[in-house]
């Protein structure tokens, strides 16, 4: 067996990095849940593994996501990741038909081109060398790139790139240094003694002359030790998402789920993020408020290292932009949430639940939420859509209403929630209803991801569609020109983005926006936030309206009632509820909503058979 | 034809405070033009009924602006809008929708301020039921002497909300308007003194009753009238099914949650810089914040803007109440005669 002093640092590397793994990645295991462990059990002898695997290659390897996102990035990943796997494969088999047999020592594999140097006959020996130097200059190119990141984000395209923790700047400047000095050891060594293809050979042909066998062995040296220190700091720094992403991509694929709390799976979610900072671009935090550190990418590395604070925790309007664009398809809203319920003091808030339950024959019941009672112009038209296309309908929170929970999740109150949550599930299913009508996606997201409720939900804009489609309810169209602003509760996981535009479409001239659908926006209202100064919070809404108006729309329309009071409240666009439009826009002949005092008096006097002072009838 | 006229000062705005400053500045002897956008002077003071806190006519008011204008030097033009100034050399020119051009060596804006529009406060509800009225269509009833209800009969039941549109960031006016407090003071023995037998509350966040007999006056509508006050904002208003409107709100002395059920809302909506105010504050670049008119300093140059020549007086700069306009109006009429004299 072939041996020199110079590989140690590597081997000790190596070592460590194996034994590290192994042992965090078996505590997080530990963590799971029991039914996040059957789920692995049922699943781990199926197809669904050899999806993982090919998976683990495409996103691993290849970056295939990043390349979506950004093609720059995706190659400068792509050359580091792939380039270097294929190496150490290419590499071993090298080394195995050179050494004619199977299982040499790593290091032999690593250092080859110092055991085995000079020119070589063994089969292919050209078409390896040729091969290795290809990768190698893959991989430097790579480098090249990631310097170039560091120095001029802009370049790719990003306008922030992350900023690294100090231990992570070591790993990252330690993988800078592995490659040139691989370079360097390759080509001295083929300066020597010959050897080497394209590249370590034309290097080596610069360097003949110069260096003798002492350079030469401390360019060895320092390539092993480079390669050690990156080995042995790997598990603790934002390399560790390398092993960690495939474990999580192994874990997903079987079914594995988050839960409320924090688990296993969250420490793998957290681990397998590489910190590539594309959440900090999407995010409207930094595009229209100019924060930029407490975006997915520091809450993750500050929760990692135990270093998180509430400022960093508590900004978030939790909108989900990052959801979307993350390349590793980490579930980064949730976590968030689930940290928040680890900083969330224990609070004591007394919960009235003492109302009492009706049944109902009606064919829905209709749940307009909180926010919508701070909305009362939703209601108002939604009981004139339901009297117009004679539904009959039970208004559950007609005269005291119960949060539905969700602001509790979103700041981390999550036993004061589930009570909200066991009480409505009683209130819904009593009623004996088949169908729940919401008018706050807030709710409607509750309803159909957090509760198990046995009747149907539908927001009142895909019953609306529904109404039209029936032929129940008949609307005349307008030449007015509308944009659509999608709610994040109803665009992102809920997915109802064409349900809302369906309708409007029938009722006017419905312009696109550059920030809809997939890309839609946050109005800055949301309640998930509440560490955001007001005066951030209007920037984002200025910012939304400013992207949303760009085609000069009549008015602005949502599906949320928190959408539109923020977006009414800047008083830059007439905005109104997709529910006000529509029941604007119905067919039969309705008297107008009395909008001003002078309307709403007269229509007093005639309820009461007055006659008018003479000072109004002017 | 263009019509050009040549003066000394133009005065933007014929409520209290360009009448009171205009008839100073033409009683020393200057040519004053004033101008005023809408068809009849007094501005705001034509919206209300009585004024705090000595109860004093609004008409006694407008009669005794009527007699001010008719002093020597002093023209009015009633519904004309300055759509424009501008500085050239030495003169300010503006321009007016009637397609006039004014010359003059000062102008004085005096544009006021305009009453928050409640339908941004849409949980109270405005404009969306009957029975929720701003304090100005309060005013009106009072006018009229007869107060309704939601369903167009006496109210029982009646209460007051302050900080409507003021002391709100949510709608953009992080500040107080000043005159809302006692204004509510007001209401409430105004609708004690007509309808002994209503009860009346009032909702607030903090009383604010800085002005002479103004503390007084809130004593008075407790114990001799019987108002009562409820710390805390309402949060919501909904219509009953008898057509009334069911308050939320929270004690937060009591810090008990309160349901109640009135026959009227009055919101006491707060001040905001009025259009005119804004589009030429924009325009010659004197814009502060939330839309009002910036003096050069507040406490050394009140009146004054950054250009030399353009003042400014009265609620187009920040909230005020009637006596401190139109003691602001008086202090501009000053710093403009200083301003002329030493021009020439």
């Amino acid at each position: 067996m072939n041996f020199h002093p110079f590989v140690l640092p590597f081997l000790i590397g190596f070592v460590l990095f194996f034994v590290i793994t192994a042992c965090k990645f078996t505590l997080w295991i530990r963590h799971l849940t029991v039914p996040q462990k059957k789920t692995i059990r049922d699943n781990i002898i199926s197809r669904k593994t050899f999806i993982s695997v090919w998976e683990a290659i495409r996103e691993g390897l290849i970056h295939r996501n990043i390349y979506k996102k950004n093609p720059l990035l995706g190659f400068m990943h792509t050359s580091l990741a792939l380039g270097w796997f294929l190496l150490i494969i290419v590499g071993k088999i090298e080394s195995s038909v050179y050494f004619g047999k199977t299982l040499e020592a790593p290091w032999e594999t690593i250092f080859f081109r110092f055991f085995a140097h000079g020119i070589h006959s063994y089969p292919g020996a050209k078409f390896f060398a040729f091969s290795m130097d290809f990768l190698l200059m893959v991989i430097l190119l790579g480098v090249l790139l990631a310097l170039t990141k560091r120095l001029h984000s802009n370049v790719f395209g990003m306008k922030k790139t992350t900023q690294q923790a100090p231990l992570d700047r070591i790993a990252l400047t330690t993988l800078w240094f592995v490659f040139p000095l691989r370079l360097l050891a390759e080509s001295s060594t083929s300066a020597l003694y010959s050897g080497g293809s394209f590249l370590t050979a034309s290097v080596g042909k610069l360097l003949t002359g110069v260096v003798t066998p002492e350079v030469s062995l401390g360019f060895w040296w320092g390539y092993s030790i480079a390669i050690g220190f990156f080995l042995s700091t790997l598990p603790f720094s934002r390399y560790m998402h390398i092993p960690t992403e495939i474990l999580y991509i192994f874990l997903k694929n079987w079914g594995v789920t988050s839960q409320e709390t924090i688990t296993g799976f969250t420490q793998i979610q957290v681990n397998s993020c590489s910190r590539c900072g594309i959440c900090i671009d999407v995010c409207q935090l930094n595009t229209a408020a100019k924060i930029n550190n407490v975006q997915s990418v520091y809450l993750i590395r500050d929760y990692r290292y135990q270093q998180l604070k509430e400022s960093v925790a508590d900004q978030c309007l939790l909108c989900g932009r990052c959801v979307e664009a993350c390349p590793v398809n980490l579930e980064l809203t949730l976590i968030r949430k689930q940290v928040r319920e680890k900083n969330a003091p224990s609070h004591n808030i007394p919960i009235d639940c003492t109302l009492q339950i009706h049944k109902s024959n009606a064919e829905i019941i209709y749940f307009a939420g909180c926010m919508t009672h701070l909305t009362p112009s939703i209601i108002s038209a939604m009981k004139k859509i339901f009297s117009s296309a004679k539904v009959s309908y039970h208004f559950l929170d007609e005269q005291k209403g119960i949060c539905c929970g969700k602001p509790l999740i979103q700041q981390g109150l999550l036993s004061e929630s589930r009570k909200l949550r066991d009480f409505n599930t009683q209130l819904i299913h009593n009623t004996n209803a088949k169908t729940l009508v919401v008018s706050c996606p807030i709710c409607y997201k509750s309803f159909t991801e957090e509760y198990s409720l046995n009747v149907e939900v539908l927001h009142h804009s895909e019953y609306i569609e529904r109404l039209l489609h029936n032929g129940r309810l008949r609307i005349k169209k307008s030449s007015l020109k509308m944009v659509y602003h999608d709610p994040c509760e109803l665009s992102r996981k809920n997915s109802r983005k064409e349900e809302p535009r369906n309708v409007l479409q029938q009722i006017a001239k419905l312009i696109p926006t550059s920030v809809e659908k997939n890309n839609s926006i946050c109005c800055g209202g949301s309640l998930a936030s509440t560490g955001l100064p007001p005066e951030k919070r209007k920037q984002i809404t200025n910012h939304a309206i400013q992207k949303l108006t760009e085609n000069k729309p009549d008015f602005l329309i949502t599906s949320c009632p928190l959408c539109k009071k923020t977006f009414h409240q800047a008083k830059l666009i007439e905005v109104l509820d997709i529910a006000e439009i529509s029941a604007m826009h119905l067919h039969e002949e309705i008297t107008p909503i009395s909008r001003t005092w002078e309307g709403s008096k007269q229509l007093a006097h005639l309820f009461s058979g007055k006659k008018l002072p003479e000072t109004f009838q002017k | 034809m263009e019509k050009i006229i040549y003066t000394d000062i133009a005065v933007i705005g014929a409520g209290p405070t360009g009448i009171v400053a205009a008839y100073n500045l033409a009683r020393l002897g200057y040519k004053v033009s004033l101008f005023e956008k809408e068809e009849s002077l007094g501005g705001n003071i034509l919206k209300t009924y009585k004024l705090f806190p000595n109860f004093q006519s609004s008409n006694e008011l407008l009669q005794l602006f009527g007699e001010m204008i008719v002093v020597n030097n002093l023209s009015l033009q009633t519904g004309v809008t300055v759509t424009n100034i501008r500085k050239d050399n030495n003169h300010w020119i503006s321009t007016t929708n009637k397609g006039e051009t004014i010359v003059s060596k000062a102008v004085l804006m005096a544009t006021g301020f305009k009453p928050f529009d409640a339908h941004y406060k849409e949980e109270y509800g405005y404009g969306i039921y009957n029975g929720v009225i701003t304090s100005l269509e309060f005013e009106k009833m009072l006018k009229c002497g007869e107060i309704y209800g939601s369903n167009g009969i006496t109210p029982e039941k009646i209460a007051i909300l302050n900080c409507v549109g003021s002391r709100d960031a949510k709608v953009g006016n992080n500040y107080c308007s000043r005159v809302c407090c006692i204004n509510a003071v007001k209401f409430g023995i105004e609708i004690k003194e007509i309808l002994p037998k209503a009860e009346v509350y009032c909702f607030y966040m903090d009383l604010r009753m800085t002005g002479q007999f103004y503390e007084e006056l809130y004593r008075k509508s407790q114990q001799e009238y019987g108002v009562n006050y409820i710390r805390g904002k309402i949060s919501e208003a909904s219509q009953t099914a008898d057509n009334r409107i069911q308050l939320k709100a929270e004690d937060t002395l009591l810090r008990l949650p309160i349901k109640m059920t009135v026959d009227l809302l009055i919101l006491m909506i707060g001040i905001e810089a009025s259009e005119s105010t804004k589009e030429l504050s924009a325009q010659t670049g004197i814009m502060g914040e939330y839309g009002f008119a910036k003096s050069h300093s507040l406490l050394k140059a009140d009146n004054h803007t950054i250009h030399p020549g353009l003042f400014i007086a009265g609620t187009c700069k920040r909230p005020f109440t009637y006596p401190e306009t139109v003691a602001d109006a008086r202090a501009a009429v000053v710093e403009i005669q200083h301003y002329l004299e030493n021009k020439t």
